[in-house]
């Protein structure tokens, strides 16, 4: 594990603070509408004491949000646990469509905010792999925020994984200026350090707009 | 008092609003910038609470073309920043003056809406 921070270096440690700093901003969202909606209880509280009337329908629909953000927080940090532990073992078995779906939800935000929408297909059998799931999850972030640069119209980012003769692919689609979107090398300094560790490769088909990711069944072999 | 509330979080900026006006402030909301700019196109606002971190542009950058469309409204971010200081780290290039934390005190920012209204 030591080995691989020290190729890594202070990269994989920035890219840790931006998700952690993403995830903290989410849950203070989060946090913000359960306070306005405790707050607007109070509120109601308080003047149904001075003799206001408000329908008790009210009172349900507020516990409703509150249960609501309440899950939307539950889901942020079971997401943000299973980040924090990507990085406890150096290699482990994953399943590769799963972990794709886990890495749409966790960089939704990140999406949202440049006004993206990512769109993962699921594949149909379970795509059995061992990698570093943290190192993937950085080089899978390197290629979304090349991918995003380059969404068409519609501004979707397609993701899906299929099984190849020696691993996976992860596929990046619809990405119609990909061409203008490649202003600098790439796979740059950045992602190579990460491709070698996860034994992996990047290739880029400008004319469909695809940014394909293969990676081996297996890292340590 | 009339202000505009920026957040595309609809859920926090219309339970805001509803608050607010229990407090005898008419406030509209808005969840994109794109709203936000056509918005005041038709309404004369005293100020904009604006969120920091809003899809397509930074609230920051919303203010500065609110201003120019109205130089004489006032402004407030709210940020979800985790501490004052880490928002000041931030912000203070871009002249945000009159900031919140998330999540925000009423009191405090109808106190911040005073003084921002005030200078």
């Amino acid at each position: 594990m030591n080995n691989q921070w020290d190729i890594i270096g202070g990269e994989g440690l920035q890219f840790f603070g931006k998700m952690s700093a993403s995830i903290s901003h989410e849950i203070k969202n989060v946090l913000a509408i359960i306070n306005e909606n405790t707050g607007l209880i109070e509120d109601y509280t308080i003047m149904t004491e001075k003799g206001a009337h408000f329908d008790p329908g009210k009172f349900k629909s507020l516990a409703e949000k509150i249960g609501t953000q309440i899950r939307r927080a539950d889901e942020i940090v079971k997401n943000m646990n299973a980040f924090a532990h990507s990085i406890d073992e150096p290699a482990k078995s994953i399943d590769l469509s799963d972990f794709l779906e886990f890495a749409q939800a966790f960089f939704a935000r990140f999406a949202v905010m440049r006004g993206i929408a990512l769109e993962s297909k699921p594949s149909e059998s379970s795509l059995m792999i061992t990698t570093s799931p943290f190192f993937l999850l950085n080089l899978i972030w390197f290629c979304l925020e090349l991918a995003m640069d380059s969404a068409g119209s519609g501004k979707t980012v397609g993701l899906s994984a299929r099984k190849t003769n020696t691993g996976a692919q992860i596929r990046f689609m619809g990405l119609k200026t990909l061409g203008k979107a490649l202003s600098g090398e790439f796979p740059g300094e950045k992602e190579k350090p990460l491709l070698e560790l996860l034994k992996a490769e990047i290739e880029i088909e400008q004319e469909r707009g695809e940014i394909m990711l293969n990676l081996p069944g297996d890292m340590a072999r | 008092m009339k202000i505009l509330l920026v957040d595309d979080e609809e859920e926090l900026v219309s339970t805001l609003a509803e608050r607010l006006s229990f407090r005898g402030i008419d406030a509209d909301w808005v969840t994109s910038c794109e709203d936000a700019l056509k918005k005041v196109e038709t309404e004369k606002y005293d100020l904009a609470v604006l969120d920091v971190k809003i899809p397509r542009i930074s609230g920051i950058e919303l203010g500065r073309r609110l201003k120019e469309k109205d130089p004489e409204m006032g402004f407030i971010f709210m940020t979800g920043h985790g501490s004052d200081d880490d928002f000041k780290a931030g912000s203070a290039e871009a002249g945000a003056e009159y900031y919140l934390v998330k999540p925000v005190n009423i009191e405090l920012l109808i106190e911040k809406m005073k003084k921002v209204l005030e200078d």
